[in-house]
């Protein structure tokens, strides 16, 4: 069962209050996605913590049932 | 340390640059793997790869590793970098091409 764009931007919101999530379905077939992920938490971590966080918003399901996620991180500006 | 973490630590302590990936440079098997290659060839430095689809043990060992759940990672000089929308980023901000500089690796031949 692949993902959707609202149950990922739950996630990542709930562990990452605050966060904006960016979401682009690049195949078309709910399973394929690009995230941008902006959040005030990332302040002071590189980019290694960073995708780290949201991997654990997301709750080990990366490399799972949600196979392909580009993931690009950002501090608000 | 386990077995695993042992075979994990000397390849990526004998090689300056060390890519895991699915498939072989020449034969990448994902998407994400095959732009990690894109992206090593184009900086032309020389690197090892290893093709986990090949070494059960370690495709399931190097998430561990790093605590990294997905595959291609990148290793530079025992440091791992990221996986591929880091070294995208960071090839992109030109960040990649200098820190490969900076730590002296060798180039492609």
């Amino acid at each position: 069962m692949p993902m959707s764009a609202s149950e990922i931007t739950r996630l990542i919101t709930e562990a990452l209050p605050g966060a904006e999530v960016d979401l682009q379905d690049l195949a078309g077939d709910d399973d394929h996605w690009a995230a941008k992920v902006t959040a005030p938490q990332f302040a002071g971590k590189n980019r290694v913590q960073q995708h780290k966080m949201v991997y654990e918003a997301l709750g080990g399901r990366m490399g799972g049932v949600l196979h392909a996620l580009q993931l690009t991180t950002a501090t608000p500006t | 340390m386990s077995d695993v973490n042992t075979r994990i630590s000397s390849i990526v302590g004998d090689n300056d640059v060390v890519l895991f990936m699915k498939g072989t440079p020449l034969f990448p098997q994902c998407g994400f793997s095959s732009r990690a290659v894109a992206i090593l060839d184009h900086c032309g430095v020389a690197y090892e790869s290893v093709d986990v689809l090949q070494d059960m043990e370690i495709r399931q060992g190097i998430k561990g590793f790093s605590d990294w759940p997905t595959i291609p990672q990148l290793y530079v000089k025992g440091e791992f970098l990221g996986g591929s929308d880091i070294m995208m980023e960071m090839f992109e901000a030109g960040e990649l091409q200098a820190l490969l500089t900076e730590k002296n690796v060798a180039k492609a031949d």
